[in-house]
């Protein structure tokens, strides 16, 4: 038996394994998932396989290796999380997300900081030798929301998109904030002297590494979408380089020093449009497939390996700073909501009202992300303390506030998730709206998002689809792939009752594609309905139809980790064939 | 004289904008008029980014829509003084965080309202088809590649759906004359025009000339 050969991989599939199996066990259960989130079953599981390795070996289990977590596990997540992001309410919202981001996380790393200070005096907790710029560096790792927490948590309660999307967006966007602050003050430690200098060169540092990495994320996206112009003959690959440019973006920009996670985000939003242009409808499944899997087997592993590295001996239990620490974060992240919403709302960037404010504080989820980082700190003999402070503020935060957050959106009647069909309809007015809030723009002489996003399109159809995208026939436009979708989905469902291919000036086809409805009577008969219904219309229907057959492509929000949007429809390949089969007679 | 003229501070003073955006607008107005104290229409070509947008025959009418002006009479006007031009910008301003429930909706449908003119370019207080067609194929005519058929099959598919949300199921003799302002209203809900139809007037522009 030659297990030292084999160990390394060997131990690795089997925690993977685990992970997986772990999670049918708790899907096996219906009720399970909807009263207690997923992560906290498997920080739960993490936490019986820790004491089980502990009872066995009689010594600490594996801690999750900062390197692993930050090379391996959070990558795919992030990655996930920025292909798949709903750009326009993204960038909709982009002022308040930033606000939230930049100016909220440091409002909580120097509140929490100080305050910690200041509890580190009280002769009593024997804390005097905790000094402020400890206390600061712990202030900065334990601030920033984190994104896997949130996403775990969020996707399962379905609130509004805007608040989604707020939350979700700051716990992305703060990793730069993050990165400089808590570098900063490593560095600062480890410095005999502090000039006034060096804090300037700190906050330049934050632009650098926040535009930095946004930039290198671009160059590579950018780089992604002009390769796969040319992959034309060998489709086979064409997911590859999705993968790869994006984890090339993510270490080079870590490399540098600049924010990996802002370039990784970036390289995914920037590319997406024109590789999903470029790339063949079986290539974009197994991007999206793959995606989805890589992300779910990370978020499962970061959550047992937190529930494992949990147990043992890398704490020190000095309960009054630990509670404080907890406490600390609660109020200093509800007082940063509530003043920054004071000031977006005045000012008329956004309105939020206080229900979403509340939602917004309370979910404020810290992860996995401090958790590395507390383990990267330099060693000094208050090492541990800190350790145990963030495993106890990120275990109440995933198990206390992940699990009441569901019936505290249910008892406040926070807006949810709107469930209802797309229509064409919406996608005109919506379209309306965006040119005319441009034009009033233009006219009031106010450079505003709408002009800006006005200019940015003409600049996109000069200048970018030229160079990136493979033959340039615009790519059609969201009304049009929209109404596309709905004519085939309702042509498909007029093929199996057998009336497509009929004479063509039978009012009630087009009429029923659109009214959802198998019954033959709902047929529309105005003077200036009976033009429309001649055969050259009809004859136009069934082009787009034949044209596109196969090109469909889900254009809503996919934000759910387990299922894929689509994933309700398993019996629609069996009516492409049908239809087919049935023009070809 | 102030910027306003002759006209009294007290009515403008219920169109809510405040006296730094007024004086802001003004400005603008004074560019755009060349110093004139109306607009044409012909005025509205001088500003060279309104020339890409798809929609900018109706966003220049809705100017001039009388019904848009608050007044009286119906048709287009020749011409608009500042008070006029205020008064449409009031369409866009932001909500107010401290409104209640019937001013919310007076709010929004104030709004769409102004919308509904700009969709109705007869004035006949109805949406036709014709109308609506005539929207998509100005919005989707930034793309060059489009056949106007699609266009129009994409009105008419639009059209359906909104006789199916107004009216429901229809019997085979019923006819549908087009969308009222009620219906409009309907379609128009699941958008919370509210938050999305306004201009930011605060941010101090950077290219609004001074002299």
């Amino acid at each position: 038996v030659d297990y030292q050969h084999v160990q390394v991989p060997f131990e690795i599939t089997l925690w993977i394994m685990l992970a997986s199996l772990a999670k049918i066990g708790f899907h096996l259960y219906n009720k399970l998932p909807s009263v207690v989130p997923e992560s906290c079953l498997l920080i739960f599981v993490g936490l019986i396989m820790g004491g089980i390795i502990y009872g066995l070996n009689d010594r600490s289990p594996p801690v999750m290796d900062s390197d692993i977590f930050f090379f391996y596990l959070l990558p795919p997540i992030v990655l996930d999380a920025g292909y798949f992001m709903p750009s326009r309410p993204f960038f909709e919202n982009i002022g308040t997300i930033l606000l939230y981001a930049v100016v909220g996380t440091l409002w909580n790393v120097f509140g929490i900081g100080f305050s910690l200070y200041g509890i580190c005096q009280v002769k009593a907790f024997q804390l005097q030798d905790v000094s402020l710029l400890h206390n600061l560096l712990f202030g900065s790792l334990i601030a920033a929301v984190d994104p896997v927490a949130v996403l775990a948590v969020f996707e399962e309660i379905h609130v509004n998109e805007k608040l989604h999307i707020l939350v979700f967006g700051e716990s992305l966007l703060n990793d730069a904030v993050t990165v400089v602050l808590y570098k900063l003050f490593r560095s600062f430690c480890e410095m005999p002297t502090i000039k006034s200098m060096d804090v300037f060169a700190g906050v330049g540092q934050f632009f650098v590494v926040g535009l930095g990495g946004v930039l290198v994320g671009l160059s590579f996206g950018f780089t992604a979408a002009f390769t796969t112009r040319f992959t034309k003959d060998i489709r086979v690959i064409e997911p590859l380089f999705v993968f790869l440019y994006s984890y090339l973006s993510y270490l080079t920009a870590e490399m540098f020093h600049l924010s990996g996670i802002m370039a990784i985000i970036s390289c995914a939003m920037g590319m997406k449009r024109y590789v999903e242009a470029n790339i063949s409808l079986k290539s974009h499944t197994t991007v999206k497939y793959f995606m989805k899997m890589w992300s779910s087997v990370s978020d499962t592993l970061i959550f047992i390996f937190l529930g494992v590295s949990t147990i043992g001996e890398n704490h020190e239990w000095n309960w009054p700073y630990i509670c404080f620490t907890v406490i600390f974060c609660l109020i200093w992240r509800a007082l940063g909501v509530l003043v920054l919403t004071f000031f977006v709302n005045r000012f008329h960037v956004n309105t939020i009202t206080s229900k979403d404010q509340f939602i917004i504080a309370y979910g404020g989820l810290r992860g996995a992300i401090c958790f590395s980082l507390v383990f990267l700190l330099p060693d000094f003999h208050r090492k541990k303390l800190f350790i145990a402070a963030t495993t106890v503020v990120i275990l109440f935060t995933v198990f206390i506030q992940g699990m009441t957050i569901r019936p505290l959106v249910d008892l406040l009647a926070v807006k949810r998730k709107r469930e209802s069909a797309p229509t064409v309809g919406e996608q005109i007015h919506i379209r309306f709206l965006d040119h005319l809030l441009a034009g009033i723009e233009d006219i009031c002489g106010h450079w505003g998002q709408y002009y800006w996003k006005d200019k940015l399109e003409y600049f996109n159809s000069k200048y970018l689809q030229k160079i990136l995208l493979r033959e340039y026939d615009q790519p059609k436009s969201s009304i049009v792939l929209l109404y596309e979708k709905l004519e085939r989905k309702h042509a498909i469902e007029l093929a199996q009752a057998g009336q497509l291919g009929h004479g063509p000036a039978h009012p009630s086809f087009l009429c029923s594609a659109f009214l959802c409805s198998s019954s033959d009577t709902t047929g529309i008969t105005d003077q200036k309905w009976e033009d429309t219904l001649n055969p050259n219309v009809l004859d136009n229907i069934q082009e787009i139809l034949t044209r596109n057959l196969y090109r469909i492509r889900r254009t809503g929000p996919a934000y759910n980790r387990h299922t894929l949007p689509g994933d309700s429809e398993p019996t629609e390949q069996e009516k492409e064939i049908l239809i087919l089969r049935h023009k070809s007679l | 004289q102030g910027p306003l003229g002759s006209a009294p501070v007290t009515s403008l003073l219920s169109l809510a904008v405040t006296s730094e955006q007024i004086e802001h607008l003004h400005r603008r107005f004074k560019q755009l008029s060349q110093d004139q104290l109306t607009i044409r229409k012909e005025n509205f070509d001088s500003i060279p980014d309104l020339e890409f947008n798809p929609i900018r025959g109706k966003i220049v009418h809705a100017f001039f829509d009388k019904r848009n002006l608050r007044q009286e009479s119906d048709g287009l006007a020749d011409e608009i003084n500042f008070e006029d031009f205020l008064t449409i910008m009031s369409y866009f301003r932001p909500i107010e965080m401290n409104m209640d429930e019937e001013q919310l909706d007076r709010f929004r449908k104030e709004k769409l309202k102004f919308l509904f003119h700009m969709y109705d370019s007869d004035h006949d207080g109805k949406i036709t088809l014709q109308e609506y067609r005539n929207v998509v194929e100005e919005l989707l005519s930034g793309n060059p590649h489009l056949e106007k058929e699609s266009a129009r099959s994409i009105a008419d598919g639009a059209m359906m759906e909104a006789a199916s949300i107004c009216v429901g199921q229809m019997g085979p003799d019923q006819v549908y004359e087009g969308i009222t302002f009620e219906d409009f209203l309907k379609m128009w809900q699941g958008i919370d025009i509210e938050t999305k139809m306004h201009v930011r007037f605060l941010n101090v522009d950077t290219i609004a000339h001074c002299y």
